[in-house]
């Protein structure tokens, strides 16, 4: 619940939804058995397993619960927090990671999967000095305004060109037998998994168009 | 999600014989559905055969002249796969028009097949569903049914395969391989792989517990315009609210299979007699007996005119 020493007048929106959510919480357990009404018990330790992580051209030994996901691997125990969780149901694409070449929603596959594997996260593509050239697009095009979604969407870029590179066709490909277009609705289809609840899309296009325009 | 325990699968068999020894085990492939529905632990296996080093990743050649497909192909590989494109283009329309790229990359043609309904009620826990809990009921019928199935459900399950593979191999005539424990295989056309829910909705398949899937064979290529038409609420990125897979010929024979109306790929080869009759001949005689609600009775007019698209498209 909201802080008491918080005034009502000020508060804040997330306290709001939270309140409102306890007493939404309060109303349904009134039926329910006692026990319902009590807050979950942490997660009990489960059984663990050892791996090793390429993840950014740097190896890492890790000893994990086995639950742990790749997104959680990578923000919790790599202390790599440029990938982010939105959904985390593979939804929304804010935790896409390029593993082993291909683009991968990293909340839906389990960090012990991925053993003596490569992962490429935003950090391992680019530094603020030394930027990738679609991390220079993105800031150049204003491809996002509240950004949580920006390094999947540059993770899902950076590997979109890569398969419309090798031919892999899309949903909007006119010829399934033709090498696939560069174009604008091309780039929509393909980026269909990550969403940006800013509506910075026309932007992001215009960002991954220059990029794939100057290697074309 | 609840704990479990973890081990790497050495041979199809052994991967069956370590779930057939415990029975809170599953396989894991691609894990992009099993690992959702742990998390909402509408699935909590309490142990993992992880099936992914097995040699299962390869697209070859029957001496039949048609196609296997190993159980771990990945969707962005089998869709993009030279021979898929040239000879089994509405299989590689369909892969296409499902899911996002990066779901894709890592679902496999075995888990796509296995791949669970996305009825809201079967993912809303604390509402009763008898295939996430046999016998608790159908909270679907009588809620809101706008996605639900409109043939071949019972007074049990209404809910959908969300499938668009299955739709495009169920018209294709696919069958799918399997291995058990002590090593024994066998193959199921595609037809009866997939169940009605009948009384016992739970029940997804043929496939036994511990019957691990190795590969789907397509039969040789049989030619003629094939399509895939995928009727959505968003352009990409969205389950079907019916979907046509249809391969026509010139002289205007074919067959067709739907998604998104019932519990599994839905053909019915009879009506196929009357595809030169057009979308109204043939959706009369496979969508008869269907029992709609007032909110997805919408699908009946629809799967005509999605056929009737498909057609045109044909001659065009």
């Amino acid at each position: 619940m909201h802080s008491p020493t918080i005034p009502l007048p000020l508060i804040s929106r997330r306290d709001a939804l939270i309140a409102g959510a306890v007493t939404a919480a309060a109303v349904s357990s009134a039926s329910a058995p006692a026990a319902a009404a009590q807050p979950a018990p942490p997660a009990a330790a489960g059984p663990r397993a050892k791996l090793s992580l390429n993840v950014n051209g740097q190896t890492h030994s890790l000893d994990l619960d086995t639950r742990t996901t790749l997104l959680d691997a990578l923000r919790e125990h790599l202390h790599l927090p440029g990938t982010k969780k939105g959904c985390d149901h593979g939804q929304c694409g804010a935790c896409t990671v390029i593993a082993d070449g291909r683009r991968i929603n990293s909340c839906l596959t389990l960090a012990v999967m991925h053993d003596g594997g490569q992962v490429t996260t935003i950090e391992g593509l680019g530094t603020p000095q030394n930027m990738h050239p679609l991390q220079a697009a993105f800031v150049k095009h204003d491809g996002y305004q509240c950004g949580y979604c920006t390094p999947g969407q540059i993770c899902s870029a950076v590997a979109v060109l890569d398969e419309i590179k090798r031919g892999v066709p899309s949903h909007v490909s006119a010829d399934l037998t033709a090498r696939p277009l560069l174009s604008a609705e091309e780039l929509r289809e393909r980026m269909s998994g990550n969403i940006c609840r800013c509506g910075a899309y026309s932007n992001i296009v215009d960002a991954i168009t220059e990029v794939a325009g100057s290697r074309a | 999600m609840k704990p479990f325990t973890y081990e790497k699968a050495q041979s199809p068999a052994q991967a069956a014989a370590a779930v057939a020894r415990n029975p809170g085990a599953k396989f894991i492939a691609g894990g992009t559905n099993l690992l959702d529905l742990m998390k909402l632990q509408i699935e909590a296996p309490t142990h993992l055969v992880d099936v992914n080093g097995l040699a299962l990743d390869r697209i070859e050649p029957t001496p039949e002249g048609g196609l296997r497909i190993g159980a771990l192909v990945r969707n962005t590989d089998l869709a993009a796969d030279e021979r898929v494109r040239r000879d089994y283009g509405v299989l590689s329309r369909a892969l296409l028009a499902g899911a996002s790229g990066q779901l894709r990359n890592k679902a496999t043609t075995a888990g796509n097949l296995l791949q669970r309904t996305r009825c809201p009620y079967f993912y809303d826990t604390d509402q009763p569903c008898n295939k996430r809990q046999a016998g608790s009921g159908c909270s679907a019928i009588g809620g809101i049914t706008r996605q639900h199935a409109v043939v071949g459900t019972s007074t049990a399950c209404i809910a959908t395969n969300p499938s668009d593979m299955a739709v495009a191999m169920r018209v294709l005539d696919a069958a799918v391989e399997t291995v058990r424990p002590d090593g024994r295989t066998r193959v199921i056309p595609i037809a009866d792989f997939h169940r009605l829910p009948g009384n016992t909705p739970h029940i997804e398949t043929a496939l036994e517990r511990d019957e691990l899937v190795t590969g789907v064979t397509l039969p040789k290529p049989i030619g003629g315009t094939q399509i895939y038409r995928k009727v959505r609420d968003r352009a990409s990125y969205a389950f079907a609210l019916v979907s046509v897979a249809a391969v026509v010929q010139r002289d205007g024979s074919g067959r067709v299979a739907l998604g998104g109306v019932a519990h599994k790929p839905w053909r019915v080869e009879a009506a196929e007699a009357a595809m030169p009759q057009g979308a109204k001949a043939v959706t009369a005689q496979l969508l008869a007996g269907a029992q709609p609600t007032h909110e997805n009775a919408f699908k009946l007019p629809l799967a005509e005119r999605a056929l009737a698209a498909a057609l045109a498209q044909a001659r065009s």
